[in-house]
């Protein structure tokens, strides 16, 4: 389905945060060569401060109640999509169960990357493991077979290609966040850089 | 399946002139993930993401990332044990008996 926001009157179309631009296609960013996971390998671990792991393999994960949520998002190179649709598993259903008093998370993915948010970020419905996107598969381009959707946080936070995630009593910083990127990444505070 | 595109190592020649004087892409590095030695010129540079990143090409190991600010540019070179950069020969000069 699409969102259609050409139909609406100028007044009312959604603001985008400080320094974006709209764009309709979905541009395709990545640091490295795209991770070749299937689904028969394919793992999801949250490990927590304590060393517990909790483990779903893809049939358990895809078996979690669904969530689909239709978010806009918005990415540190300035461009911006709205109504982007997807399907996939809570942080609060992944979460629910696990014994954890920890502040903050990195998560992890295949390929080596890294990123780091607080747990309170992770919780309240405002963070998915999804693993469709626009009425499919979502594609090893974007992130597939599964990545974070963290849409109100700059979408270097929404990692493609989720492994899993560490939950630590301190905040360790990311691939990005370790390379000149703000550490939280509001983009209507426009925190891009550090120091922002 | 997409296989992300990257550059080779010559594109980073324009960014790091920005930092140093010398010119890096004749420079040799090491690669702190498998050991493997080669030119700059020789990494694979992925430039479609919020900074440059150059990858080992035996390993794929990040060798450099390279983010550049309003402000500043930050410079990682965690994952390369050496930069070899060639220099022209040393001017020796009499010395005062
Ligand atoms: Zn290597």
């Amino acid at each position: 389905m699409s969102p259609g926001f050409q139909g609406r009157p100028r007044s009312a179309q959604p603001a985008l945060p400080p320094g974006q631009y709209l764009t309709e296609d979905f541009p395709v960013l990545s640091a490295g060569p795209t991770p070749k996971v299937g689904p028969e390998t394919w793992e999801f671990v949250v490990t927590t401060e304590a060393g517990a792991e909790y483990r779903w393999s893809w049939a358990e994960f895809t078996a979690l109640p669904q969530d689909t949520p239709t978010v806009d998002i918005h990415c540190v190179t300035r461009w911006s999509k709205l109504g982007t649709t997807w399907q996939g598993v809570s942080l609060d259903v992944l979460l629910d169960g696990v014994d954890t008093g920890a502040a903050y998370a990195l998560v992890h993915s295949y390929g080596g990357y890294s990123t780091n948010l607080p747990m309170a970020d992770l919780r309240g419905g405002r963070a998915w493991v999804v693993h469709r996107y626009d009425g499919g598969d979502l594609p090893a381009e974007h992130g597939g077979p599964a990545r974070l959707l963290v849409p109100h946080l700059y979408f270097w936070k929404s990692a493609k290609w989720v492994r899993g995630i560490r939950l630590g009593t301190t905040d360790e910083p990311g691939f990005w966040e370790t390379a000149g990127y703000h550490d939280y990444g509001d983009p209507w505070r426009e925190q891009r850089y550090a120091g922002d | 399946m997409t296989e992300m595109s990257y550059l080779d190592g010559n594109m980073l020649d324009g960014p790091l002139r920005e930092l140093f004087a010398v010119d890096l892409s004749a420079a040799t590095g090491r690669c702190e993930a498998c050991g493997t030695t080669g030119p700059m010129a020789g990494l694979h540079v992925y430039p479609h993401a919020p900074g440059l990143v150059a990858r080992c090409p035996a390993c794929q190991g990040v060798m450099l990332r390279l983010v550049r600010t309003p402000q500043r540019a930050w410079l990682d070179l965690r994952g390369a044990t050496y930069l070899g950069i060639p220099l022209p020969p040393d001017q020796p000069y009499p010395r005062p008996l």
